[in-house]
């Protein structure tokens, strides 16, 4: 038998439930794996082990008595720092907010916990969930598992890296613009972004409230599968929340990609793009074709606005939505200042880094009379546009297959300084969040650096169903998941 | 009447912010109530805490349907949230939720009274939006405090056409606007505890013409009088200004009570850029015509019809008739007491009269129920049919209204109690005005001579003899009949 950190999500809770490990003993191997590891990692900004082993005994508990402790029972999970967990400080990986302690848990972790999950910690992200890197965290530095010198991608870097590490078997991040897909496809791990309004953002530190979403990240479909089983549906707490029923996703995984139509957007194989990467995608499409699938090209003709379209919109909602880190109720407030002004001026100042002052700058001239209607307005009506395109895409495929990210992970340092290079990183998993739809990454490949490939699925509107059943069969017949970075 | 001045006339618009009488806010569960210790009645919704989502209280939406339905708007089947950008310390998120480009009532009108000539004033819109919280600057040497019971609790902003002309045309609006909010009972209209607050756009222009001078907003009138002395006072100094040359200028003013005078607070170059957003945070407002349509089902009469139908139905005079159908209250408990037995003409007297003298005295000026009314409506309606069967005298009732203050006594058995029934024994009666004759035979002397008025001095002394209680008219009947004799 394998170490018990390497264990999945769903062999991990069946072992919990058959009473054949407790959970105790699975949390104490995920935080010894984090005491080993995270010196050349640094997912996590908090581990809270002693919380942890309580949520762990109470589930052993249960066992022992008879009770269903659920699905994900006893089960370590990580959850991104940007997501509110009660009694356990969430920084959004921000001074502003470096000493937060939230009173109340988000909707998604009262339902990890309620299903049996055990939060271990909390994971480093950038800045409130603004960029690509993870370089952008005021509190932390994580490496790719893969290499240190490598960046894990972002904003939820903690969450993929400490899944590629086997720190825990699963982990939640959140998704604005690409900031699950891509640090999966970095890291070599799976991530789930799902449909706009499948799962609650309820207690999820907003940035861009019309496009984040929470997803998992696992080692495999299934085990992120059932996570996000977990995780969705409707919520009282949110309005945005869908009413739609979900699906239970482990029924659907296996059967198969046969007859189905899969379309290759044109705009996503760019010139430019790392040879590696458009060869493992195209190998990944011959996979599927192999498997029953029918490929054939589509187009989104708008794709090339996505990037400007996307740093309107999110930029004009963040600018809004951080107003409330003032220094007034809670966070950072520096020494005051001799009026109102200057300690709201001199907190947000103090407690904010500079690509989250950027975004606030551009989303508030976004906004600003005189400007609204050339930029925030026409940002909406291309936004209508990109979304027009999938659908009429997805009225001849059942869903698409693209590149995660021209390239693989890059150098520490290569793209902070200069923001627009950064922002094309996300240009292949940006349209979806515009479209509001969701897209599944699974690893594709190795480059020659030794580093992971990713490929990814974009379904429909609340047919996660389909895009996992493609991402479950091409996992099938290859081992690229099964890979990991650290010994 | 309309104000004129040099050739000048008025034009005058109104903005009232009603504060709705919903159990709790409208964005989260939290008690709506006023006079709460501060910060008890709020949560992390209503503090802006991080991640934490709004969720629309229907009941609010339903109250502002009423409005709308009672104001002659239309009802808009899709409308809109949407924020309002600015900072300070008693809005806890930054933004406020409001409405903007997509109200949901718009195009009604009021009807006003002013010197008996009924008019129309335009309603521009009317739109549902979040109060702030309330700063408190004496409290606290070491600086402010902020108390955000008051942080979301739902608001009403109603927007008149600058259709007015004169102070008491804008005083007229505003009475009738508080009489439907009261009727409709979705406002208890106190403008000293703002939950009825108004801000005047005033400005003047050549009369006849029909473009709009350079408007003047004033804040700060916490009555209605005060409204009315600030417009007043606002038209006579632009007047001035106009007679001067002087170039008037887009401004905010505040009203200073102390000193009647308006004085400059912002002008136009300082004016806030709020960068109205739609709030992705709530979903688009969706209210079908069956929705409508219930709530029109649930709508109270409304103050002008049931006027004409007292009116008619309880052949009231017309000032009767408007006095007791200001208030809702009033005109409930006016029904009530005839239902339960009164004269309708006579209850009119009652409650006009002594009734309301009682609630002035006892500054009952907020809505009451029908339990809480000096006297209940069966007491008065008995009182008033002991008078009008002559059971008792006027006097002897009057007399019996502070004991039966506050009490479930019965009238009638209090009369029988103390022997208070009215004497009209002709011989009892006959005994005492005898008796009273021969007591005072200067003042039969008087009468005889002519002097009729003794008359009533003579029944007083009857009155007075028998404790009250004789039947005023069969005494005035006796003393005649024996003062004839004996001449």
């Amino acid at each position: 038998m394998s170490a018990l950190h390497h264990l999945g999500v769903r062999e991990a809770a069946r072992r919990v439930r058959a009473g054949e490990v407790s959970s105790v003993e699975l949390v104490r191997a995920s935080l010894a794996r984090i005491a080993a590891v995270e010196p050349q990692v640094g997912a996590f900004l908090t581990v809270c082990e002693a919380e942890a082993l309580a949520a762990a005994e109470a589930i052993d508990r249960q066992v022992r008595s008879g009770q269903d402790a659920g699905p994900l029972a006893g089960v370590p999970i990580g959850v991104k720092d940007i997501i509110c967990t009660a009694g356990v400080r969430t920084t959004a990986a921000s001074r502003i907010l470096e000493h937060f302690v939230p009173s109340y848990d988000a909707t998604v972790v009262s339902r990890l916990r309620r299903a049996g999950a055990v939060i271990v910690g909390k994971l480093n992200c950038d800045e409130f969930a603004m960029g690509s890197s993870t370089e952008n965290s005021a509190l932390g530095v994580t490496r790719n598992p893969w290499d240190g010198e490598r960046v894990p991608g972002g904003s939820s870097g903690g969450s993929a890296a400490a899944v590629a590490a086997r720190e825990v078997p699963a982990s939640l991040g959140t998704d604005t613009g690409g900031s699950i897909r891509l640090p999966a496809s970095f890291c070599g791990v799976v991530g789930i972004r799902p449909t706009y309004g499948r799962v609650s953002r309820s207690g999820v530190i907003a940035y861009a409230s019309s496009l984040d979403q929470v997803g998992p990240l696992a080692r495999d479909v299934g085990d992120a599968a059932l996570v996000l089983e977990v995780i969705a549906g409707h919520d009282p707490a949110d309005s945005t929340a869908s009413p739609a029923p979900v699906p239970s996703y482990g029924d659907v995984l296996g059967s198969g990609v046969s007859g189905m139509r899969i379309g290759l957007p044109k705009e996503y194989f760019v010139e430019g793009m790392q040879p590696e990467v458009a060869e493992a995608v195209q190998a990944a499409v011959r996979e599927l074709e192999r498997l029953g699938a029918v490929a054939e090209p589509v187009s989104l003709p708008h794709t090339e606005y996505a990037i400007a379209t996307y740093y309107l919109i999110a930029t004009a909602e963040a600018s809004s939505n951080l107003a409330r880190y003032d220094g007034v109720r809670y966070g950072l407030r520096t020494a005051s200042g001799s009026s109102l002004g200057e300690m709201y001026e001199r907190s947000r100042a103090a407690g904010f880094g500079p690509e989250v002052k950027r975004r606030i700058m551009l989303g508030t001239y976004a906004l600003s009379a005189g400007y609204y209607d050339a930029y925030y307005l026409k940002a909406q009506q291309v936004r209508t546009l990109i979304r027009r395109d999938f659908e009429q895409a997805f009225a001849r495929c059942d869903a698409l297959v693209t590149p995660v990210a021209p390239t693989t992970a890059f150098r520490r340092g290569e793209r902070i300084d200069d923001p627009l290079t950064m922002y094309l990183s996300d240009i292949l998993t940006i349209s979806v969040n515009l479209a509001g739809l969701p897209g599944l990454v699974v690893p594709c490949g190795i480059d020659r650096a030794g580093l992971p490939i990713g490929l990814q699925v974009i379904g429909k509107a609340f047919d996660e169903a389909t895009m996992l059943r493609i991402g479950a069969a091409y996992e099938q017949a290859s081992d690229w998941h099964r890979r990991s970075p650290l010994p | 009447m309309t104000w004129t001045r040099d050739g000048l006339e008025a034009v005058i618009g109104l903005e009232v912010h009603a504060e709705l009488l919903t159990r709790s806010k409208i964005f989260c569960s939290c008690s709506a109530a006023f006079g709460a210790p501060p910060n008890t009645n709020v949560c992390q919704v209503c503090l802006g805490m991080p991640g934490v989502l709004p969720v629309l209280n229907r009941r609010v939406v339903e109250f502002a349907i009423r409005a709308g339905l009672a104001s002659g708007c239309e009802i808009a089947p899709h409308s809109r949230f949407a924020r309002k950008n600015y900072f300070y310390p008693d809005l806890p998120k930054g933004y406020q939720i409001s409405m903007y480009e997509q109200p949901l009532c718009t195009a009604g009108w009021l009807e006003i009274v002013v010197d008996g000539t009924p008019r129309r004033v335009g309603l521009t819109r009317i739109h549902m939006e979040e109060d702030t919280g309330k700063n408190i600057h004496d409290a606290h040497a070491g600086g402010s405090l902020v108390d955000f019971n008051r942080s979301g609790v739902p608001l009403l902003e109603i927007v008149s056409e600058p259709d007015m002309r004169s102070a008491a045309e804008a005083g007229a609006y505003l009475r009738a606007l508080r009489s439907i909010l009261e009727y409709l009972e979705i406002c208890d209209g106190n403008m000293e505890e703002g939950s009825f607050r108004c801000d005047a756009n005033v400005s003047v222009r050549p009369a006849g013409s029909t473009a709009l001078g350079t408007k003047v907003e004033i804040k700060n009138m916490n009555s209605f009088r005060n409204v009315e002395r600030a417009i007043e006072y606002e038209l006579g100094r632009q007047a001035l200004a106009v007679a001067a040359r002087e170039r008037l200028v887009q401004e905010t003013r505040l009203w200073d009570a102390e000193r009647e005078e308006t004085r400059s607070m912002r002008t136009k170059e300082h004016a806030h850029d709020y960068r109205y957003f739609p709030e992705p945070d709530l979903l688009p407002l969706a209210v079908d015509q069956a929705w409508v349509d219930d709530v029109r089902a649930s709508m109270p009469e409304l103050p002008g019809p049931r006027r004409r139908r007292f009116e008619r139905d309880f052949g009231l005079s017309a000032y009767d008739a408007d006095v007791l159908t200001q208030r809702k209250d009033v005109a409930d408990y006016f029904e009530a007491t005839v239902a339960a037995g009164g004269g309708a003409k006579d209850i009119a007297n009652w409650v006009t009269t002594e009734i309301l003298r009682l609630v002035r005295e006892e500054k009952l000026d907020r809505a009451l129920v029908i339990r809480d009314w000096p006297l209940t409506p069966t007491q008065l309606a008995k009182l008033s049919r002991l008078v009008e069967s002559g059971a008792i005298n006027r006097n002897t009732a009057k007399g019996l209204v502070p004991r039966l203050l506050r009490t479930d006594r019965d009238p009638e058995a209090l009369v029988a109690a103390e022997g208070l029934a009215q004497v009209s024994d002709r011989d009892t009666l006959e005994h005492a005005v005898n008796d009273t004759l021969s007591h005072h035979p200067d003042q039969v002397a008087q009468f005889r001579a002519g002097k009729e008025r003794v008359l009533g001095f003579l029944v007083g002394q009857v009155m007075k003899s028998t404790k009250g209680k004789a039947n005023p008219q069969l005494v005035q009947e006796l003393l005649r009949a024996a003062l004839a004799r004996e001449s």
